[in-house]
């Protein structure tokens, strides 16, 4: 008879839901028809992201070494979580760097796999809201990403100025995008979206702005290293030019 | 001394990120510094009193202890994976010189 009670109370302590902090929306934690839509609204991107990057390597097979330093680096940053002025945690993402360098769409793949592995292992993000978590980290912040930085250069800024505001402005969109989400799916009673939406902002997007920072910083330091020991990858992707100015 | 200019950008760099994540651990006092979903969690029973949850994680890391070491260990294969590459490449480098 014990023995039945320590088991149940040892299994409720594992099912019973434990403060999970996670900087993604949480399992559970978006209506089923909100789930349903950011999953369909992914799923091209993804598949699109899959066919650049198997034209990237196939083209050159080099590439791949230097697209697994794009996956590692989002691994890395979105493991770390920091501080931040508001007192709360959260973690950068890490995907501005893949962005610059392959595209807008190729890190909807590695942002991906980044998200399943934490939702499955950390029960950080979930499997139901995996399809908005990715809409969030692995394509708004991306694109965001990718076309500051081509803007930047298009109108003359110095290189370091397009890698550090890519990079930064994508992780703080994806936030911004977090906040969208749940504003949508709970708008608030007095206000409706645009309440539920500033306030989700006051959480996630301004706890993020020093991240949105740091993750500049970080992402000009690897573009800075990249340049100098591995520029034959950087100039195949047309990111350096052949003199050694990123482009 | 190109080197040297490149080691120090590369070290201030370092240096601002490093202060960017001490100033609020030691400029805001009392403060939690729990995850931005916990207070999002409460954010959501504040606009749906009613809205519950419908789905649980299908398996949680049982301790605050075992998912630090599965963070570590996602940050560690991770970095694992930067330095091998810049070695690789550094290496390469050397050799075609």
């Amino acid at each position: 008879m014990k023995k039945w009670m320590l088991l149940t109370a040892f299994a409720l302590l594992l099912i019973a839901p434990q403060i999970a902090y996670s900087m993604h929306i949480m399992e559970g934690f978006l209506p089923l028809k909100w789930c349903i839509i950011w999953d369909a609204a992914s799923l091209p991107f993804v598949v699109v992201g899959l066919i650049t990057i198997n034209k990237k390597v196939k083209e050159n097979p080099k590439l791949k070494m230097l697209l697994g330093f794009a996956g590692a680096f989002a691994f890395v940053l979105s493991a770390l979580k920091i501080p931040s002025v508001t007192g709360s945690c959260s973690h950068p993402t890490g995907v501005g760097l893949g962005a610059i360098l392959f595209g807008p769409f190729a890190m909807s793949v590695l942002g991906l796999i980044v998200l399943l592995f934490q939702a499955l292992l950390l029960a950080h993000g979930g499997i139901t809201t995996l399809g908005a978590n990715t809409f969030s980290m692995a394509i708004v912040g991306p694109i965001a990403s990718y076309y500051i930085f081509k803007g930047i250069k298009k109108a003359g800024g110095p290189n370091w100025l397009a890698v550090f505001l890519a990079a930064s402005i994508g992780d703080l969109l994806t936030y911004v995008t977090t906040s969208f989400q749940l504003a949508i799916a709970f708008p608030a009673e007095v206000g409706g979206f645009t309440a539920s939406f500033l306030k989700f902002m006051g959480i996630f997007a301004v706890t993020q702005v020093p991240l949105a920072i740091s993750e500049g910083l970080l992402t000009v330091l690897v573009i800075n290293m990249l340049s100098a020991y591995s520029k034959e990858e950087l100039i195949e992707l047309n990111v350096l030019e052949e003199e050694g100015k990123v482009v | 001394m190109k080197d040297k200019k490149f080691l120090m950008k590369n070290l201030i760099l370092g240096l601002l990120v490093i202060l960017l994540i001490v100033f609020p651990l030691v400029t805001i006092k009392n403060a939690e510094f729990a995850g931005t979903d916990d207070r999002a969690t409460e954010a959501i029973a504040q606009v749906d009193k009613n809205y519950k949850p419908w789905f649980e994680p299908i398996w949680e890391p049982p301790s605050g202890e075992i998912a630090s070491l599965l963070f570590a260990l996602q940050a560690a294969i991770g970095a694992g994976f930067l330095g091998y590459y810049i070695g690789l490449v550094k290496g390469r480098k050397n050799a075609n010189r």
